[in-house]
Formats: structure tokens, C-alpha cells, sequence
């Protein structure tokens, strides 16, 4: 039994998915919001980054340089734990899927912010000039010239992100989150039935992704092509 | 003479050890419409970029008005100038790009308010004002609310310009406004400047390539060479008797082109 629904292993295969598809679907929630949670933590990361490596100062820059790099060269899994078991010593505790989510989400700042950064070191040299011509401050030229032109161009690009965000969600089930695999392993425990549920969930999880995929997709063809008007 | 209104002192702009410009000598007097020819590379666009504060330069002074552009003056001696400087000599030059540099993500109308908001202060039903008032002078009233994209390249050369009037400069930069148009659209781009030129007091520097066109509003015509002014004088002398052979070498050269 688990949230409160019934495995029914006496009626054969197609029976048995059956009564777990509702366990998975719990799980497959949880996948999905811990990847949203993820995907909205490294975009604003990811631009924050992107905003602070990008910076004249070498005393900001630098430190966002190594900083990503870390980030990037260290495994997801050693993050996590540092965050699930570490923390917690600094009296920082927060929750099994909150402390997932974050770690997903900082794991892949680093990727978005390069992302960024290409977008807006893309803009034309030009649209700095006319603004530096028109005596607009660098401050504003950056967030109401640079900015607006830079991220619709790299949407797409922070969607995959979103698809690979999804895929790695598995890695929280060693913090104990209850997110579809781990669903999919206590079904199995259980009822010493792996093929079943794992299979389910690879099939679960080619639906997410596909969708996912299209869904980036229709927004990178209704995007405004010239950037995103203001006002 | 009063005093001019743009004044180059022994300019050097070097990349590396390519020259650019060689000591420039180069006086442009208040309300002068000058036009600058020369061959590519000759250092005529980074003339305009300079004063515009997009290139530094490295040797020599340039006076806005008998002020240092690239200077302070410090316990009487110059110094290099501060961003607060810059932006202060900034606000009294407009420029106009060969590739127009809209702002694509903003209406037209947006083009042009947005730095007379935000850098003049102006309120918005001031800013609007203005703008209409220019988009009247450009004739492209009716296309206040559309987006650059939208617009053909003499269009959009034409908002280039309204918006760099929008901020009310003493002189204006134009670094070959028509040169990545269409020849069909030339001529809508240049009535525009005809009119600036005829209708009022700014001082213009131009560069170009239409020759036609420079003898036409051109006050002084300076034929540019590797980095130095190889011949100035009227529009008539230099087109119509040019004194250097380099001058009639480049002259020729540009009329078989047409």
C-alpha cells in the first residue's frame, strides 16, 4: 500500500499497472513540480550570473566566473547531499524536496547563465552605440535595451534545459523525495515486481518529456522576433 | 572668426601600430554643414565615432564649443575625462548609423521617447510631443505605433534620424546614412537631410558616398586620406577642380561607380 491506494497482484500483469498507475501519477506530480520549481531557480539564477560574470568589475565578475565553473564541474549528487546533510549543521533545514529542488535549480544556473550571457553578448554591437549615442545610462541601456532583445532569443534554448531539468529529478530520490522513480522502486520492493513499474515509468517519462518538448517549441514559434516589447 | 564649434588639435587615433588618424588638424564652425569623403579606411567614419564617444582616441585634444571632449580641466592642466563629463559633452551630439541601430523591440514612437524621458527628463506627454513634431518633419506620422521591422530601410533611417533630433543637439553625425539602403530609398533619406540642412541652424558633419548629394548642401567638402585632410575647400572646388591628383583619383573612381 502506498498513499493509500492498493497494488493488486493476484489478477496478472495489466491488472497490477493498473492499480499502481495512481502511485506513479503521484509521483509523476512530484517529478514535475520539483522540475518547475528547478527550471524557475535556475532562470532567475542563471540570469543573475549571466548579469554579474558580465560585469566591468573584475572583483564582481570573477568570483561569478569561479563560482559557475564550480557549480558546473561538481556533481549534482555531491551538491545535494552537501545541501540535504550540511545545512542542516548551520541550522539551515529545509524540506526533502525543497532542498532537491534548490539543488537542481543551482546545478543548472550555471548552464542557463552561459546561455544568457551568449544572448546578450549576441546583441548587436550597434544597439549599444545608439544608446550610448543617445546618452542612455549603462544601467538602463542594459535592462530596457540589451535585456529585452537578449532573452526571447534564448528561450529555446532555456526550454531543453527545462527537459534535462525533469530527466535528473530522479537523483532526489536518494534525499528520500518521493518523486516517480522512487515511487516505482517501493512498488517494487515490495511486491518483488521491477519490470512493471520501471517500465511504466520510462514510458511516463517519454509522455512528460515529448510534451515538455512541444511545449517548448510552440513557444519558441509564437515568440516575438524582435524581442519583447515593453509597454 | 568665432570660434568653432568642433575643433580638432593634432588627433591621433591608433589600432595597434595602424594609424588611423595622423595628427588631425579639423575646424567645423557653428551652423557648417560639412561632408567628408574619402576612400575606405581613410579614417572618415572614426572621425564621427570619436565625437560621438564610441572610440577614444590617443593623442591630441578635440574641443565641443572651446570645451575638451576627451579632457578635463584639472588645477589648469587636462586630464582624462570622467563618465559625467562624457555624458555632459554627450547631450550635444546626435548620430545617425549607417545601419540605423533601432531599437527593434520598441515602437517607433518608444524610439524616440525613450531617451528624451530618461535622460532629458522630459514627461511623457512632453516626450510624445516632441516626438510627433519630428515624426511630422521625417513624414512618417502615420507610423508612430508600428516596429522597426515593420518599416522599410529609408523608414527606418528616417525614425534613425528623428530620434537623434529628439534629444535637441548643436550638431549632428551622419556616418553614411544611406549606405546600406536600397538605391530606390536613397533619395527619401536624403530630402529628409536637405531639409535639415536648409530649414536649420545645426551644425552637420557628414559622411558619404553620394558625391552628387554633398555638393548640393555641403558648405566644405574634406577629402580624407590615410588618416589626414588632403584637400578641403567648397563643394565646386573640389568636385569641380580639384587641385591633388589623389582627389581626382578617388573622384574618378567614384564617378565610374555611379
Amino acid at each position: 500500500m502506498l498513499f493509500g491506494y492498493h497494488w493488486d497482484t493476484a489478477h496478472g500483469e495489466w491488472a497490477f499497472a493498473l492499480s499502481i498507475l495512481p502511485m506513479l501519477l503521484r509521483g509523476l506530480l512530484v517529478t514535475l513540480e520539483a522540475s518547475v520549481v528547478g527550471f524557475f531557480v535556475a532562470m532567475v539564477l542563471g540570469l543573475i550570473l549571466a548579469v554579474l560574470k558580465g560585469a566591468r568589475s573584475r572583483i564582481v565578475s570573477w568570483p561569478a566566473t569561479f563560482i559557475t565553473e564550480f557549480i558546473r564541474d561538481t556533481p549534482l549528487l555531491v551538491q545535494l547531499f552537501f545541501l540535504y546533510y550540511v545545512l542542516p549543521d548551520y541550522g539551515i533545514i529545509l524540506p526533502a524536496f525543497l532542498t532537491g529542488a534548490l539543488a537542481l535549480g543551482i546545478q543548472y544556473s550555471a548552464y542557463t547563465s552561459e546561455v544568457y550571457r551568449a544572448g546578450i553578448e549576441a546583441v548587436e554591437p550597434g544597439q549599444h552605440e545608439a544608446a550610448k549615442a543617445l546618452d542612455i545610462p549603462p544601467r538602463r541601456t542594459f535592462t530596457h535595451i540589451v535585456l529585452p532583445q537578449a532573452v526571447p532569443r534564448v528561450i529555446p534554448a532555456l526550454g531543453n534545459y527545462l527537459v534535462s531539468i525533469m530527466k535528473d529529478v530522479p537523483v532526489l530520490s536518494v534525499v528520500t523525495v518521493l518523486e516517480m522513480l522512487n515511487v516505482a522502486k517501493i512498488i517494487g520492493d515490495q511486491t518483488f515486481d521491477y519490470l512493471v513499474p520501471l517500465s511504466m515509468v520510462g514510458g511516463l517519462y517519454l509522455i512528460l518529456t515529448l510534451v515538455a518538448s512541444a511545449i517548448v517549441r510552440f513557444v519558441d514559434v509564437s515568440l516575438p522576433k524582435r524581442g519583447l516589447p515593453l509597454r | 572668426m568665432t570660434e568653432p564649434i568642433i575643433a580638432f588639435d593634432k588627433v591621433v587615433k591608433r589600432y595597434g601600430s595602424h594609424i588611423v588618424l595622423d595628427e588631425l588638424d579639423f575646424t567645423v564652425a557653428q551652423g557648417e554643414k560639412v561632408t567628408i569623403i574619402g576612400p575606405s579606411g581613410s579614417g572618415k567614419s572614426t572621425v564621427l565615432r570619436i565625437l560621438m564617444t564610441l572610440e577614444t582616441i590617443s593623442g591630441g585634444v578635440i574641443y565641443i564649443g572651446g570645451e575638451p571632449l576627451w579632457h578635463e580641466r584639472r588645477n589648469g592642466e587636462l586630464a582624462a575625462a570622467g563618465e559625467a563629463h562624457l555624458r555632459k559633452m554627450r547631450t550635444q551630439l546626435g548620430m545617425v548609423f549607417q545601419q540605423f541601430n533601432l531599437f527593434p523591440h520598441m515602437t517607433v514612437l518608444r524610439n524616440l521617447t525613450e531617451a528624451p524621458r530618461t535622460v532629458l527628463g522630459l514627461s511623457k506627454a512632453e516626450a510624445k510631443a516632441r516626438a510627433e513634431e519630428l515624426l511630422q518633419l521625417v513624414g512618417l506620422t502615420e507610423h508612430a505605433n508600428k516596429f522597426p521591422g515593420q518599416l522599410s530601410g529609408g523608414q527606418q533611417q528616417r525614425v534613425g534620424i528623428a530620434r537623434a533630433l529628439a534629444m535637441r543637439p548643436r550638431i549632428m553625425l551622419f556616418d553614411e546614412p544611406t549606405s546600406a539602403l536600397d538605391p530606390e530609398l536613397v533619395g527619401e533619406v536624403l530630402n529628409v537631410i536637405r531639409r535639415l540642412a536648409a530649414e536649420h541652424d545645426l551644425t552637420m558633419l557628414l559622411v558619404t558616398h553620394e558625391m552628387r548629394f554633398a555638393r548640393e548642401i555641403s558648405d566644405r567638402v574634406c577629402f580624407f586620406d590615410k588618416g589626414k585632410i588632403r584637400e578641403q575647400g567648397t563643394p565646386d572646388e573640389i568636385f569641380g577642380n580639384p587641385r591633388m591628383d589623389r582627389t581626382k583619383q578617388f573622384l574618378r573612381a567614384v564617378r565610374e561607380g555611379e
